[in-house]
């Protein structure tokens, strides 16, 4: 069953504008567990008939990862190229997923010539149930169950966007329970930095473990995530201590997809 | 005499005071330029939440209170300082006392109780850190002498609080025996503990001692801060006002960078063209502390090595060898070193040496998420991140030192845009998939 979406080329040729740009990231793309968070939330999208497009085979990293690197090179020519088309289209407003691309375009772009409204999707999906577009429906799925939310670093202290995500979950029928390290405090997962792609340095453990012991001290059933690579961190963690059946690593549009019988 | 020894000691704590500010402000200026001459309202704003209302340190209740009685008492006994400096010059007595009168009682009382609680707080700080050994105050790059600096400053501190009750205790007592009282709320009660039946003339001695004791201390302390971690009690002030505001997770764009990048991407641009005379960075990013900013180096002298960015950091807590405060120790030492070398040598000598390699590794550079933790815990607003960064810039674009797997990343992305091993026509493959 394919999904409904459409291309900034596609939007153009037929003389259209979309509302907003729906930036996928790499993550988004080509991880598998990724492209689920995505598909959610064009399901969310489409439902809400938000008037958006994405950019396709035309996207290409932001760069994010290149610059945490120290390659200040990569990074500029794929932030140059990457402005040049998302001008070239008149973006105006764009929303991710993923709070690395988010950082990066938001925070980095304006300089380099690319200044755009940049929202990260729990902000989105928070406006579209606030204004009445997205309603959960009423159906139990996370009755009873406890879930904890694990701040991204790019979008927690990077950016202090600490409440859309919490609010999204008190919106579920579920409990958020919080973790000692959180919000300002939040621990990485420790895949930030560049660190997703290569090996730890030399330690006496993995800062995912840390973090997802965090997570399992407060026996929460969910360990709600805003960030593809926090959830490939604590998925791996989650695995580690065999506590599969008993926790389930979700990204926030996926709660919510599910909540609204998506 | 005593007037004279009085002025010549004071000139030369001043003067040598002078002398080492004018040393740390060349030190800073050996950085780069940075503009932070923007958004002054929020500048001053962040200065005084942050280092005078001491905003962050309050995220941990306990030694915050602690800090807040030593703090609150160092600031405020500087006003007594001034009758100090006048009774010193001109060889009164409490010069102040006549004319102000109960107002006088009040604020030498209310130096008493702050004096008390700054004793109090001291002693803990010299337990927490001595008997509790706390983990983040008893790391391995505290050995040596950032430990007995740690130490120094707070017997220092135990000390001039010691003169000032002999001070205040010995002349509580003198009075007394002349049928008065000064009536300051901790010594009226503390002197006669102490000196209740000595002579006359020894408690002249010991109000003397007192009185000479406090101020020697005074200028003892002034003048040890250049070459201390203490440091942190003036910079705080300018470092927050220095601060960064844009978001945290915002890292500068290299201007140098920006202008090859448009070379290369500009079909237009004559590939044979001359570069542009102005042309200034020889260097993409840090090897040492002159390619970092003033900003840097200011940050450096800001550190009082408490280590709430250790203990946040990610990496250290799993046990790798980076630790930002580290880091921070790394640079001020370098930037001394180079400093007394370039006075010495001029300022166009070189040492051989590096913050990069001679201080800091490539491991500990490596092991660092950017997650921000130590610059959200850091009281006073230092950014070890950015040094962190500069430095792997160095690493990645001129030397090419990059760790294998990170090279494989690199290259997807110059090739096919991601940094895993996808063509960009599989880009949108996930809608068509189940």
């Amino acid at each position: 069953m394919s999904i409904q979406v459409r291309t900034m080329a596609d939007m153009m040729a037929s003389g259209e504008s979309p509302d907003i740009l729906f930036w996928v990231g790499c993550a988004g793309s080509f991880d598998d567990r990724a492209k689920k968070i995505t598909k959610a939330l064009v399901k969310i999208l489409n439902h809400c008939k938000v008037n958006f497009a994405v950019l396709g085979t035309e996207e290409s990293c932001t760069g994010d990862p290149a610059k945490r690197a120290g390659n200040e090179f990569t990074f500029q020519m794929q932030a140059l190229m990457n402005i040049e088309l998302l001008n070239g289209y008149e973006v105006k407003k764009i929303v991710t997923a993923c709070p690395h691309c988010f950082n990066t375009l938001k925070n980095e772009y304006p300089s380099l010539g690319g200044t755009y409204e940049v929202i990260h999707h729990t902000q989105l999906i928070q406006d579209l149930i606030n204004t009445g577009k997205l309603t959960l429906a009423d159906n139990g799925t996370f009755k009873g169950k406890k879930i904890t939310f694990h701040d991204p670093c790019y979008l927690g202290r990077a950016n202090d966007v600490y409440e859309a995500p919490r609010e999204l979950i008190e919106k579920l029928d579920a409990a958020l329970v919080e973790m000692k390290r959180c919000k300002t405090n939040g621990l990485c997962c420790g895949a930030g930095g560049a660190q997703m792609f290569k090996e730890a340095e030399k330690g006496n453990k993995e800062i995912n473990i840390e973090r997802t012991e965090d997570a399992i001290e407060t026996s929460a059933n969910i360990i709600a995530t805003g960030c593809p690579f926090c959830n490939t961190m604590m998925t791996d963690g989650v695995k580690h201590f065999e506590k599969e059946e008993d926790v389930k690593v979700m990204d926030i549009a996926e709660l919510i997809a599910n909540a609204a019988d998506l | 005499m005593q007037q004279l020894i009085f002025a010549v000691l004071t000139l030369l704590s001043f003067g040598l005071f002078a002398y080492n500010l004018r040393k740390i402000a060349q030190n800073i200026h050996m950085g780069l330029p940075l503009d932070r001459s923007d958004r002054n309202a929020e500048r001053w704003r962040t200065m005084l939440l942050v280092a005078l209302g001491q905003k962050k340190m309050f995220t941990r209740p306990i030694p915050a209170l602690l800090h807040l009685a030593v703090y609150a008492s160092f600031v405020i006994t500087q006003i007594e300082l001034i009758e100090i400096l006048v009774d010193g010059m001109s060889g009164s007595h409490r010069f102040f006392q006549n004319g102000l009168g109960g107002f006088y009682t009040f604020m030498i009382s209310f130096i008493e109780v702050l004096s008390v609680l700054a004793f109090i707080g001291t002693v803990a700080f010299l337990a927490r850190r001595n008997m509790l050994k706390l983990p983040r105050l008893n790391m391995k790059e505290l050995a040596g002498w950032p430990t007995q600096d740690a130490n120094l400053i707070l017997v220092f501190e135990l000390i001039l609080i010691s003169f000032i009750f002999t001070m205040n205790g010995a002349d509580e007592v003198l009075q007394t025996y002349a049928g008065n009282s000064n009536g300051f709320a901790i010594s009226s009660w503390l002197g006669p503990i102490l000196f209740e039946g000595k002579s006359t003339h020894t408690l002249h001695v010991l109000e003397q001692i007192g009185w000479w004791g406090h101020i020697i201390m005074v200028y003892t302390f002034m003048n040890y801060l250049p070459y201390s971690k203490h440091l942190h009690i003036f910079m705080a002030f300018p470092n927050t006002y220095y601060s960064k505001l844009e978001p945290k997770g915002q890292f500068t764009n290299m201007q140098s960078v920006t202008n090859e990048v448009k070379l290369m991407l500009d079909p237009n641009a004559d590939p044979y063209a001359a570069p542009a005379t102005d042309a200034a960075p020889s260097r993409f990013g840090a090897k040492d502390v002159t390619d970092l900013t003033w900003k840097n180096l200011m940050d450096a002298y800001s550190c009082t090595e408490c280590g709430r960015c250790t203990s946040a950091c990610p990496a250290n807590t799993t046990g790798k060898l980076l630790s930002p405060r580290k880091i921070m120790m790394d640079t001020r030492d370098r930037m001394v070193e180079l400093g007394d070398f370039k006075r010495k040598n001029g300022p166009d000598a070189e040492d051989g040496k590096s913050l990069l390699g001679s201080y800091i590794t490539e491991e500990e550079l490596w092991a660092c998420t950017s997650c921000n933790a130590c610059v959200q815990e850091c009281p006073v607003n230092i950014d070890p991140l950015s040094i962190i960064m500069d430095l792997r810039r160095f690493l990645v674009m001129e030397e090419s030192k990059v760790p294998t797997e990170l090279t494989g990343m690199l290259t997807n992305i110059e090739n096919n845009g991601a940094p895993w091993q996808f063509a960009p026509t599989e880009r949108m493959n996930w809608a068509n998939e189940e």
